[in-house]
């Protein structure tokens, strides 16, 4: 058996879901980008935006950290690692930090999702009542920032629907997302309805809306993702 | 005659704080305090201030921090010796917050999880003598339920106490010894509004000043805040003892 054999991996990687989201953030803006495959956004923003980086726990205008050993662990962002300071940072404490969040400051937030639904619900920081509650500066975020997308895969592990009519996990914030990026499309979150914007190459709108549990309304042209390889 | 050559040169005759040891500036710490304690991951623990307050004996405690320990030193080696009765918190977990899950687990210990701006603001609004205040987080999640909802301009809001604490515990870079504060990058994050907000503020410093040695246009903890003053020239970094294994006591 041959390698052509092989059928194609159909979908966004992770890079290339945080690429596609990078595309989007606009000139201009300042910008909290969640841990994980939110913050790799950070690395595929288009040449010449100026965006700043907030992070809440007190700095504004940060970037990529010293190499591993050198360290300072006074400078960390949200997901405690190691960051540094661009030209025209500043440091803050933690209620002017929260102050630019929930004073609606910060033009856009990204996060990660457990859950969305069409109204713009959001859940994010519990998968349901087990465990530990930990939820960080997550709902300050969505209740506070202007603009909130989510980057996620389309689907759980299982299979299971992430886009759907109503969150049944604990919700983070109530209609508060606009805009989701998956491995398999682009989705606008307005008037209580899930838009398709753009689509992964090899997947039709029939087959993605079987892998969502909530309506997907098509208006005008649709773009086909073409991603870099990442 | 020349008055510029007989004007006094300007004294330091403001209030100073108490520069004290560890031991004795938590000597006075009762069980069933109320403990402030500044710190954002590994940025900012005043870990020396933590240990003295293992060794002083205090149980029972209410601690406010954004975490809930990592490892085995500092506020994780606090709760592992059952000082901490109830933490209020944003975020317990960690790389390594076995002390804390243990604790919590086994039922030895209260948790009230709160977003962390709104952390901030209680806390700020504790120290400015706000006792409450609405905020639109958390707002139809269960973190509002049993709390008062308010519409102002009709959008919901949810109302959320101030937290006053009877002490912080925080670390800074520079202290004068009228007690103004300079931090560290980020770890100054809940610094600045625990001494706002504790009844006495122990501020462990890298570098004791004296008064008019910190610019006035660039201290960060107005003296007033600060209550007493522990030099740590030789302050060790949480991130660095946890990357040790390190273990206290």
């Amino acid at each position: 058996m041959n390698a052509a054999a092989k059928p194609k991996k159909i979908g966004l990687t992770r890079a290339q879901m945080a690429w596609r989201a990078a595309q989007d953030i606009p000139n201009g803006s300042y910008v909290n980008l969640g841990i994980g495959m939110p913050e790799l956004a950070a690395l595929y923003v288009p040449e010449g935006r100026h965006v700043t980086y907030h992070t809440e726990n007190g700095v504004l205008g940060f970037g990529e950290g010293p190499p591993k050993g050198e360290e300072d662990w006074d400078l960390v962002n949200a997901g405690k690692k190691a960051i540094g300071l661009l030209p025209g940072a500043s440091i803050f404490h933690h209620a002017d930090s929260f102050a630019m969040i929930r004073g609606g400051h910060i033009d856009l937030a990204i996060l990660g999702a457990f859950q969305i639904a069409p109204n713009g619900d959001l859940a994010n920081w519990r998968a349901g009542n087990e465990g530990i509650p930990a939820v960080g500066g997550a709902m300050d975020l969505v209740s506070g920032a202007k603009e909130v997308w989510c980057i996620t895969d389309h689907t759980t592990r299982e299979g299971e629907a992430k886009l759907m009519e109503a969150c049944s996990y604990p919700l983070t914030g109530i209609g508060c997302v606009t805009r989701v990026y998956t491995d398999l499309a682009v989705i606008h979150v307005t008037g209580g309805r899930f838009v398709l914007k753009a689509i992964a190459e090899g997947i039709t709108v029939e087959e993605l809306q079987a892998k969502t549990a909530a309506p997907l309304v098509v208006e005008g042209d649709i773009e086909v993702m073409a991603p870099p390889a990442l | 005659m020349t008055s510029v050559a007989t004007s006094p040169a300007p004294k330091a005759s403001g209030v100073l704080k108490p520069v004290l040891s560890a031991a004795e500036a938590l000597a006075d710490v009762p069980d069933g305090a109320t403990v402030l304690i500044g710190g954002f991951g590994g940025a900012g623990n005043p870990v020396e201030l933590i240990h003295a307050l293992i060794d002083q004996g205090a149980r029972e405690l209410t601690v406010v921090n954004n975490n809930a320990g990592n490892g085995d030193v500092g506020l994780a080696a606090l709760i592992r010796e059952k000082r901490v009765a109830k933490i209020i918190c944003s975020f317990p977990r960690a790389a390594s917050a076995h002390a804390f899950t243990d604790e919590y687990q086994a039922g030895r210990i209260e948790l009230e999880t709160v977003p962390q701006g709104t952390l901030a603001e209680r806390i700020r609004a504790g120290g400015a003598g706000v006792p409450a205040f609405y905020t639109r987080t958390s707002v139809g999640t269960p973190l509002a339920e049993g709390k008062e909802i308010r519409t102002f301009n009709g959008r919901d809001y949810v109302m959320e106490h101030a937290i006053t604490g009877d002490y912080a515990l925080v670390k800074c870079l520079r202290a004068d010894r009228m007690g103004n504060l300079t931090y560290s990058k980020s770890a100054r994050n809940f610094a600045p509004i625990m001494c706002m907000a504790a009844e006495c503020a122990v501020v462990q410093a890298v570098e004791l000043v004296e008064p008019g040695d910190i610019d006035p246009e660039t201290v960060v903890t107005p003296g007033i805040f600060t209550g007493r003053i522990v030099h740590t020239p030789h302050a060790v970094q949480e991130q660095v003892l946890f990357e040790q294994g390190a273990r206290y006591p």
